[in-house]
């Protein structure tokens, strides 16, 4: 590959390539993907203009630390095969990142092009290389390693569980995954919908963990089916990544009323269960006007479903502003396009019912935004007499949610926090020797890559806590006799 | 997979099917459930397991076909098999040692209070059981609680057993007297009429909830229930609650969110169509 001839003057010079998208108007009434990819030409543009830093900033906004410049010089050198194999070494799920990591609060917001003007594309680009990647699975070979007799059980099979699983494989160990749900891959797959991240590209990084040597048993619930001490007796380490699927409820009158959902239900109804498509048969309620409480992904996402399952007006309520929203900016932008209406600085007071129980509106009250809260967020506080009601035939709570205490409950040496999640020291190990935890189960609803980041660190302090009773264990014993 | 190992019919809509899950069935307890799922696109659906067999590694479910999932469940042949079952799921029956325990069924949810009728026989408590059907043909898990105790059959057409409803048989066995707890199994206004009689004597009286379910973990809320004016989760606090505090008309309401839904999936029958998710 020839050296690329191009002066940093003409590099500063190049700007942002924007990613093609599916048209506002046509997607917003299919589950088709809505972000299509960048052509090849202009990935390789794009990827010219990182500045390739002796100090690259971007590296410490990715909880991951990929080395960003040095794939993206691959890619500007248009070898795909090293780029990929590059960005798979740092990160083992990239086709799923590229896609929904919160770049602008992470790799690129960082990024020093981002001061003077746009960032690279560092996710647009992730996405790319990922994808020709999973097109050309031969140049990414899966290397056979002498097993270690170690085995460790995963429970669940969300981002942190899948990452871990693919990591402690990589270092020899037996493990096996067990998945309450009867379909791996955890919120990526009943969560987050087919038009953000298509289920295909879940299945397929998940086909090649089991390939590489992963067992994932389905329909096992930890707690119910084995518990924890169970798993203990019959492996050498666990890994707990069961996430934060205890949802929220707003706390308002009303909220029994017939089409209130949860957005863990909505979602799960429409993705795993795929009401979406003709030939499921899980139902799901079809409303004319939905109203969704809350600012984040997951309040985009119910809104932006809803929208695709043919409601003619979807609704976001929320607290604060946009600028507080905590949605991934991109998402926004896109709910925006698709003609999602926002009632911002509102909160819900009560769901109103017809005399038959159905859900027929939301009654809010304005909000202003006053002195910072602990978080630093300005805290909305009520307007008084500025009551209005959103007329709607649904209302779904995206609130946000907690630690599910199925699992927990179940192993009561584990120290929890005050809100139900496990406490973890640096190590990811929790209170119990041998047993380790991460992602949302440990940080309350967070991100994928946050979720990775720790299955990844996990399966390291698994690896070196196994190492070290095979060393200290003999010496130990050598220094009685 | 899970492999049908026998099917029995035990009445004309209700059919047992033994299916192999050899985990479940050495540690499931009474009033444990099970999410089914028969195959690929298919609901994810909840069942009681009404038996199990540790040794041969098999539980039993029975199952009413009320609908596309239960139809189609009903109608696999031993040597097919289920895709997916997860569990054991909910809270196991409390034995509650209380004076004599009466055990009431209604319909299908006989193969229900079994498995409680079972434990607290087991648990030494003195047990009567009053279960009830249409007709004769439709009396379903007799000679099994007939292990266990006394039981009174009713019919609401008087062709076996009693003539009339398993309330009035429970209302005369309570004026008896010597019932310290009351069990009821079977549809909502069955259960709320047992709970409504046997308020005013405080006897205390468990009912198991059914209402729809999606996972059974406690993720989605979708099986949530007001019990004494808080929610649970029928699913993972649950399925047992105690019938004087339940709020029947909830429960009520909350079955019937998609009956339009499932009336087209039958009037569609074997082709799965479902009006009203392709247009609108
Ligand atoms: C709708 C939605 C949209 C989101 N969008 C984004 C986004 O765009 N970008 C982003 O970065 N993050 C997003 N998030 C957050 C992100 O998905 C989570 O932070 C991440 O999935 C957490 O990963 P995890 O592995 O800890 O848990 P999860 O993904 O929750 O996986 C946990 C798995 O464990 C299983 N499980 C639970 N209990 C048990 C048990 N007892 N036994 C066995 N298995 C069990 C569950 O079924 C599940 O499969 C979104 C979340 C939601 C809900
Ligand atoms: C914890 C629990 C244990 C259960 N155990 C058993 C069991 O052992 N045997 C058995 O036959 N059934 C049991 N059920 C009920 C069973 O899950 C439903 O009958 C089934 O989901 C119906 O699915 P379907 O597609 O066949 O019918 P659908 O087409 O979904 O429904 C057909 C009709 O049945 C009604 N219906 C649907 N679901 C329920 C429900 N959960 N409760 C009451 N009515 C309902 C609908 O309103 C509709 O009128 C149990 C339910 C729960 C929650
Ligand atoms: S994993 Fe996420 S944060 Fe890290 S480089 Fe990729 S897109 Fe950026
Ligand atoms: S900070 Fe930006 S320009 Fe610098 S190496 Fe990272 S991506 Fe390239
Ligand atoms: S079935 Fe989803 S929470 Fe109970």
């Amino acid at each position: 590959m020839q050296p690329k001839r191009i002066t940093t003057k003409e590099r500063l010079q190049l700007r942002r390539q924007a990613m093609p998208e599916q048209d506002a108007g046509r997607r917003r009434v299919n589950f088709e993907e809505v972000n299509l990819g960048l052509p090849e030409k202009f990935a390789l543009i794009e990827a010219d203009r990182c500045l390739q830093c002796k100090d690259p900033r971007c590296m410490n906004g990715c909880p991951v630390g990929v080395n960003i410049p040095r794939f993206l010089e691959l890619l500007a050198q248009g070898n795909l095969p090293e780029a990929a194999r590059s960005l798979l070494g740092d990160n083992a799920l990239p086709a799923i990142t590229g896609r929904v990591c919160p770049q602008e609060t992470q790799c690129e917001c960082v990024c020093v092009r981002a001061c003077k003007g746009e960032p690279v594309a560092v996710g647009h680009l992730e996405r790319f290389v990922a994808d020709w990647a999973r097109q050309h699975p031969e140049a990414v070979p899966l290397h056979a390693v002498p097993p270690t007799g170690r085995r460790v059980a995963i429970v669940g099979s969300g981002p942190a569980g899948l990452t871990a699983a693919g990591e402690l494989v990589r270092r020899g160990h037996d493990v096996t995954v067990y998945e309450a749900l009867h379909r791996p891959g955890g919120v990526l797959v009943y969560g987050i919908p087919e038009f953000r991240l298509p289920k295909k590209i879940v299945d397929e990084e998940v086909e090649r963990l089991c390939r590489s040597g992963v067992k994932i048993e389905c329909n096992v619930v930890i707690g119910r089916t084995y518990t924890v001490p169970e798993l203990q007796a019959r492996f050498d380490g666990v890994f707990i990544a069961n996430g934060a699927g205890l949802p929220m409820f707003m706390n308002i009158p009303g909220e029994n009323l017939q089409g209130v959902y949860t957005a863990n239900e909505y979602l799960t109804r429409v993705n795993l269960m795929a009401a979406f498509t003709a030939e499921a048969d899980t139902p799901v309620l079809r409303p004319r006007r939905v109203a969704v409480v809350g600012g984040g992904n997951v309040a985009m996402d119910s809104a932006r479903t809803a929208r695709r399952m043919g409601a003619e007006r979807a609704f976001i309520v929320y607290r604060r502003t946009k600028a507080e929203m905590p949605a991934r900016v991109e998402e926004l932008h896109h709910a925006e396009q698709e003609g999602i209406e926002f009632e911002l600085l509102a909160a819900p007071l009560e769901i109103l019912g017809t005399d038959r129980r159905w859900v027929s509106g939301l009654r809010c009250e304005r909000m202003q935004l006053g002195e910072p809260d602990a978080s630093g967020r300005r805290r909305p506080v009520p307007i008084p007499g500025s009551e209005f009601v959103i007329e709607c035939d649904m209302v779904i709570s995206a609130l946000g949610t907690r630690a599910n205490p199925l699992l927990t409950a179940t192993c009561p040496d584990l120290k929890l926090d005050a809100r139900g999640n496990i406490q973890v020291d640096e190590q990811g190990m929790t209170s119990v020797p041998g047993v380790f935890a991460g992602g949302d189960i440990v940080r309350g609803a967070a991100t994928v890559i946050l979720a990775m980041g720790d299955g990844k660190r996990a399966a390291q302090a698994i690896d070196r806590y196994f190492q070290a009773r095979t060393e200290v264990v003999p010496a130990t014993a050598a220094g009685q006799a | 997979m899970h492999a049908i190992i026998a099917k029995t019919q035990l009445s004309p809509n209700v059919t047992r099917l033994d299916v192999c899950a050899p985990r479940i069935a050495e540690i499931r307890q009474a009033g444990q459930f099970v999410i089914v799922r028969r195959g690929e696109g298919a609901e994810r659906i909840p069942l009681t397991i009404a038996d199990s067999d540790p040794v041969a590694g098999t539980i039993a479910l029975v199952i009413q076909a009320v609908g596309k999932s239960t139809r189609e469940l009903v109608a696999l042949e031993p040597g097919q098999a289920i895709q997916d079952i997860a569990g054991p799921l909910g809270h196991p029956t409390e034995v509650i040692r209380q004076g004599h325990a009466l055990c009431i069924g209604g319909g299908v949810g006989t193969a229900v209070a079994h498995p409680i009728a079972q434990a607290l026989s087991r648990g030494g408590v003195q047990v009567t059981s009053i279960i009830g059907g249409r007709s004769k043909e439709w009396v379903i898990f007799e000679t099994e609680l007939r292990q266990l105790g006394a039981v009174v059959v009713c019919t609401d057409d008087g062709s076996y057993g009693r003539k009339g409803f398993v309330t009035q048989a429970a209302a005369e066995l309570l004026a008896a007297g010597g019932i310290g707890i009351v069990y009821a199994v079977g549809p909502v206004p069955m259960m709320r009429a047992v709970a409504a009689l046997t308020r005013p004597a405080g006897v205390r009286t468990i009912v198991s909830l059914n209402p729809l379910m999606v996972d059974g973990t406690g993720m989605c809320g979708g099986c949530r229930v007001n019990v004494g004016g808080k929610v649970f989760f029928a699913c993972v606090d649950g399925p047992e609650f105690d019938g004087h505090a339940v709020d029947f008309d909830l429960l009520a309401d909350r079955q019937t969110t998609y009956r339009e839904f499932e009336q087209t999936a039958n009037s569609c029958g074997a082709d799965g169509c479902r009006v009203g998710l392709n247009h609108r």
